[in-house]
C-alpha cells in the first residue's frame, strides 16, 4: 500500500460517489421535476401527463364546497388576471386559504381541462403570494414595497380591462 | 430606557468582538504571549455584553414596551408570558441577536473550557470566532436593530404569528441555533490550524467534543422542528423536504461526516485536509441555513421571518466568511502535511465511505434545494422538486450507509478483513432478514427493505458491544465487568447508530399510515384502521388570545374505548388567523391523530390518521442525542481532558 495508491483509491471513491449522485439527480429531475405554471400559460406549457404546480390568486366568490361520497370536496378558480383555471380538491384546505389570496396547488390536468389538486399550499403569511405570481404582477405595476397585493377581483379587472374574467 | 441599555450592550459587544478578533490574532502572529492571553478575558467580556443585551430584549418584550418596534410587531398584551419570553427569539431581529448571543457564548465556552489548549491555538480559535461575531453583530445593529424605537408607540402590539405560539416551538429555535452556531467552533479550530499550518492528533481530540456537542443540539433541533410541523401544522407528515428543513439537514449531514472524520484525525492522523474542508463546509451550510432562507432568495412554505431588503448585506457577509476561509484553505491546506496510510478495507476506509456517501447525500439535497433558483436563472423555467425527487435520489445513497453502519465499528484500524467482521454479524443479518420478511406482509417492498435495514442497524449496534465484552464466550460475570469498564464513547456509538435505526424504522413504518378525510355530523361514526371514530359533539371555547371550536371524538376498538381526542380550530383575534390544533393519542408505537377542518351545515370536516410507528422517528432522534451526550461524558473526550497532551506539545507558541 503506497501513498499514491491510497490517494488513487480515495479520489476514485469520491468520483464514484459524486458521479452516482449526479446521475441520480439527473434521472430524478427528468422524472419528477415540477413545473410552475400560471393559468394563462397552461395551454402552452403545462405537461399533460405529469404533476405540476399551479399558482395564482383564488378568485373572489369562486369557492364552492361540494361532497364526494363521505369526503368533503372543494372547487375554486385560480386566476392570474388573464385567464382562470378550475381546480378541484378533496381534503382540508390550509388555514390560510382565502379568496383573493395567493395559492399554489400541486396536481394534474384532467381530461376535461380542469385541474385536480392533490395538495394545496397557502403560506403561513397572509400577505403571501407565489413568487412567480409576484413577478407577473410586477409587470402590471404593483411593487412588493407598496404592501399587500391588490385583491384579485380588482386586479382581474385592472388587467383585462373588460371587467373581472370570471364570476 | 431598557431598550437603550440593550442597544448599548450590543454596541459594547461589538467593541469587545473587534478587540477579541484583533489582539489575540496579532499576538499569535507576533508570538507575544501577553497579547494572546487577553483572548479569554475579551471573549468572556463579549459574552457578558451579549447576554445583557439579550436580557434587555426579553425584558422589553415581557414588559410590553410597544415603543420598541420589534415588540410592537410581534407581541400583544394578551399574549401568554411564555410566548412573550420566547417571542424574543421568534422574530427576525430577535433571532439574529440570539444567533450572535450563541456565537459569543461559544467564544466564552472556549475561553472557559479551553484552558488546556496551547496558548497560540486558543488565541487563534477565539480570534477567529470573534471575527465572525464582528460581522453578524454589525449586521444585527446596522441592518436589523432589535431595539429600534417607533413614535408614536401603538396602543397594542400586532401579536405573534399564532403558529409560533406553541411550547414545542419555544424550544426548537434555541436548540437548532445552538447546533448551527456550535459548528462555528470546529470551523474556528480548522481556520486556526490553517493559519498555524499544522494539525495533529491532539487537534482531533480537541475538536471532537465541540463537534459532538453541536451535533447533539442540531439533532435535537431538527427533531423538535419536525415534531412541531407534525402536530402544529396538522399535515400529518414529519418531513416535507422544504427549503427550511433542508437547510437544517445539510449541516447535519456534513456535521455527521465531520464527527466521524475527526476520529480518524485523532486516532490515525489521516484525512487532515479533508477534515478541515468539512469543518469549513459544515459551518458554511449552517450560515446559509440560517441566513439564505431569511434573505428571501429561497422561497419556502414555512419560513417566517424573511426580508429581502437585507439580503445583500447577508450575502456579502456569507461570501466574506465562506470565501475567505476557502481561500485560506487553498493557500494553506498543503502545509498540513502527509497523513497515515491505510488499506481500503479498514476502519479508516469505512469512515471514508461514510464521508463520501454523506457528502453525496448533502450534495443531492443541496442541488434539489437550490435548483429552482438555477432553473430560473439558466433556463428561464420555473421548476421545483418535491418529495419524489428526494426519494429517488437520497434513498439509494442512504442504503449503503445503513449497511456499512453495522459493519464499520467491528473493523480494525489500518487494515481489516471484511469476512470475519461479517461473520460476527450472522445473527444480525438473520434478524434483519426475518424483520424484512414479516414487514413485507404489511407494507410494500421498499419500506420493508428499510425495516430490514433498521433491524440491521439496531442489532448491529449492539453486536459491537457484545463483541467487545465477549458475551457468551467468557463467564457472564467477566463479561459484565468488561461492560462496566467499557469506555462510554462505545455506548455513544451504539446509541447513535441504534437511534438512527429506530428513526429509519419509524420512517419506514409511516408508509403503513392511513388517513381519511370525512364529513360527519355529530353522532356519526367512521371506521378507519380497525378503529371506530365517533364525533360526539362540538362546542366553543375561549383561550387567552383566541376563540376555539372544539370537537370531541371518541376512538374505540371492538366497542372498547381507546381514547378521547379533542382537536381544535382556533381563531386568533389580533392576527385574523385560524390555526388547527391536531390532537394525538400515542402509545409510542402508533399515533391516533385527528384534525378538525371547517364546518358545513352542522357537519364537520375531520381528517383522521392512524400513523403506525410514527413516534419512533422522534424517539430515534432522542436516542441519537443521548448517544452523543454519552460520548461527551467519556473521560477521554471531556472538553478539558486533553491536558496532559497539551503540556507535552512543544512549539505551539512559536513566532
Amino acid at each position: 500500500m503506497k501513498r499514491k495508491h491510497q490517494r488513487m483509491i480515495l479520489v476514485g471513491g469520491l468520483v464514484l460517489g459524486l458521479g452516482t449522485a449526479t446521475i441520480l439527480v439527473f434521472q430524478a429531475f427528468r422524472s419528477t421535476g415540477e413545473l410552475f405554471v400560471i393559468p394563462s400559460k397552461i395551454a402552452a406549457t403545462a405537461p399533460k401527463d405529469r404533476a405540476f404546480r399551479l399558482g395564482g390568486m383564488v378568485e373572489a366568490g369562486s369557492v364552492q364546497k361540494t361532497q364526494d361520497g363521505t369526503r368533503p370536496a372543494v372547487k375554486f378558480r385560480v386566476s392570474d388576471g388573464i385567464a382562470s383555471e378550475d381546480v378541484s380538491y378533496v381534503g382540508i384546505l390550509p388555514d390560510l386559504f382565502r379568496e383573493g389570496q395567493g395559492v399554489v396547488a400541486l396536481g394534474r390536468l384532467q381530461p376535461d381541462g380542469s385541474f385536480a389538486a392533490q395538495e394545496v399550499l397557502a403560506k403561513h403569511d397572509e400577505n403571501y403570494m407565489p413568487p412567480d405570481m409576484a413577478d407577473e404582477l410586477k409587470k402590471t405595476g404593483w411593487k412588493p414595497e407598496k404592501g399587500a397585493p391588490p385583491p384579485s377581483a380588482l386586479w382581474n379587472a385592472a388587467k383585462s380591462g373588460s371587467g373581472p374574467t370570471g364570476g | 430606557m431598557i431598550a437603550e441599555l440593550g442597544h448599548f450592550a450590543l454596541a459594547l459587544g461589538i467593541a469587545f468582538a473587534f478587540a477579541q478578533a484583533i489582539i489575540p490574532l496579532w499576538g499569535a502572529w507576533r508570538g507575544d504571549i501577553r497579547l494572546m492571553q487577553s483572548a479569554p478575558g475579551l471573549a468572556l467580556g463579549q459574552a457578558m455584553a451579549m447576554v445583557s443585551s439579550f436580557a434587555c430584549l426579553v425584558w422589553v418584550s415581557v414588559s410590553d414596551d410597544f415603543s420598541v418596534s420589534n415588540v410592537a410587531e410581534n407581541s400583544h398584551t394578551l399574549k401568554p408570558l411564555l410566548y412573550k419570553i420566547t417571542g424574543a427569539w421568534g422574530s427576525h431581529e430577535g433571532s439574529i441577536l440570539f444567533w450572535c448571543l450563541i456565537l459569543s457564548l461559544c467564544g466564552g465556552a472556549v475561553a472557559l473550557f479551553g484552558r488546556n489548549l496551547p496558548a497560540g491555538l486558543r488565541a487563534r480559535v477565539i480570534g477567529v470566532l470573534a471575527l465572525s461575531s464582528c460581522g453578524f453583530e454589525l449586521f444585527a445593529i446596522l441592518e436589523s436593530d432589535p431595539f429600534l424605537r417607533i413614535w408614536p408607540p401603538p396602543e397594542n402590539g400586532q401579536d405573534m404569528n399564532p403558529l409560533l405560539q406553541d411550547p414545542g416551538l419555544a424550544f426548537h429555535p434555541p436548540m437548532l441555533y445552538a447546533g448551527y452556531v456550535g459548528f462555528a467552533i470546529p470551523f474556528a479550530f480548522a481556520v486556526a490550524a490553517l493559519i498555524e499550518g499544522r494539525m495533529d492528533a491532539a487537534w482531533g481530540r480537541w475538536v471532537r467534543p465541540w463537534t459532538l456537542g453541536a451535533w447533539c443540539c442540531l439533532t435535537g433541533g431538527i427533531a423538535l422542528g419536525s415534531w412541531w410541523s407534525y402536530y402544529v401544522l396538522g399535515w400529518g407528515g414529519f418531513w416535507f423536504w422544504d427549503p427550511v428543513e433542508n437547510a437544517s439537514l445539510l449541516p447535519w449531514l456534513t456535521g455527521t461526516a465531520l464527527l466521524h472524520c475527526a476520529i480518524v484525525v485523532e486516532k490515525r492522523e489521516a484525512l487532515k485536509i479533508w477534515t478541515v474542508l468539512l469543518a469549513i463546509g459544515t459551518f458554511a451550510f449552517s450560515l446559509s441555513g440560517t441566513f439564505l432562507v431569511r434573505s428571501g432568495i429561497l422561497n419556502s412554505v414555512h419560513s417566517f421571518a424573511n426580508d429581502p431588503a437585507r439580503g445583500v448585506f447577508i450575502l456579502a457577509l456569507l461570501g466574506l466568511v465562506i470565501g475567505g476561509s476557502l481561500l485560506l484553505f487553498l493557500i494553506r491546506a498543503p502545509l498540513l502535511g502527509a497523513s497515515g496510510i491505510f488499506a481500503p478495507v479498514s476502519r479508516e476506509g469505512a469512515l471514508v465511505l461514510n464521508n463520501i456517501l454523506l457528502c453525496a447525500i448533502a450534495a443531492v439535497v443541496a442541488t434539489g434545494t437550490t435548483f429552482p433558483l438555477f432553473a430560473d436563472l439558466l433556463f428561464q423555467s420555473k421548476i421545483s422538486v418535491g418529495p419524489p425527487f428526494y426519494n429517488i435520489t437520497v434513498l439509494p445513497l442512504a442504503a449503503p450507509v445503513f449497511i456499512a453502519m453495522a459493519v464499520a465499528p467491528l473493523m480494525a484500524w489500518k487494515r481489516a478483513a471484511l469476512v470475519p467482521a461479517l461473520m460476527k454479524l450472522w445473527w444480525v443479518a438473520l434478524v434483519a432478514f426475518l424483520v424484512g420478511l414479516v414487514s413485507a406482509f404489511g407494507m410494500s417492498a421498499l419500506p420493508a427493505m428499510f425495516m430490514a435495514f433498521a433491524a440491521w442497524m439496531i442489532c448491529g449496534a449492539f453486536a459491537d458491544i457484545i463483541e467487545r465484552i465477549r458475551l457468551f464466550r467468557v463467564p457472564f460475570g467477566n463479561a459484565l465487568s468488561r461492560l462496566i469498564n467499557l469506555p462510554r464513547s462505545h455506548f455513544g456509538t451504539t446509541l447513535g447508530h441504534a437511534g438512527m435505526g429506530v428513526t429509519v424504522a419509524g420512517i419506514a413504518g409511516m408508509s403503513m399510515a392511513v388517513q381519511e378525510v370525512v364529513l360527519v355530523h355529530p353522532g356519526e361514526t367512521v371506521k378507519l384502521a380497525g378503529y371506530e371514530w365517533r364525533l360526539e359533539e362540538m362546542h366553543n371555547a375561549v383561550g387567552s388570545n383566541y376563540n376555539a371550536r372544539v370537537a370531541t371524538i371518541t376512538v374505540s376498538r371492538n366497542g372498547q374505548l381507546v381514547t378521547t381526542l379533542s382537536p381544535e380550530r382556533r381563531a386568533f383575534t389580533t392576527q385574523t388567523m385560524t390555526t388547527t390544533e391536531a390532537k394525538i393519542h400515542t402509545n409510542l408505537l402508533r399515533d391516533l391523530y385527528a384534525v378538525l377542518g371547517e364546518e358545513r351545515d352542522g357537519a364537520a370536516v375531520l381528517r383522521l390518521h392512524d400513523n403506525t410507528m410514527a413516534p419512533l422517528i422522534w424517539l430515534g432522534a432522542l436516542v441519537m442525542g443521548m448517544g452523543g451526550f454519552c460520548s461527551l461524558a467519556d473521560r477521554r473526550l471531556r472538553i478539558a481532558a486533553p491536558s496532559r497532551a497539551a503540556r507535552s506539545l512543544p512549539g505551539a507558541e512559536r513566532a
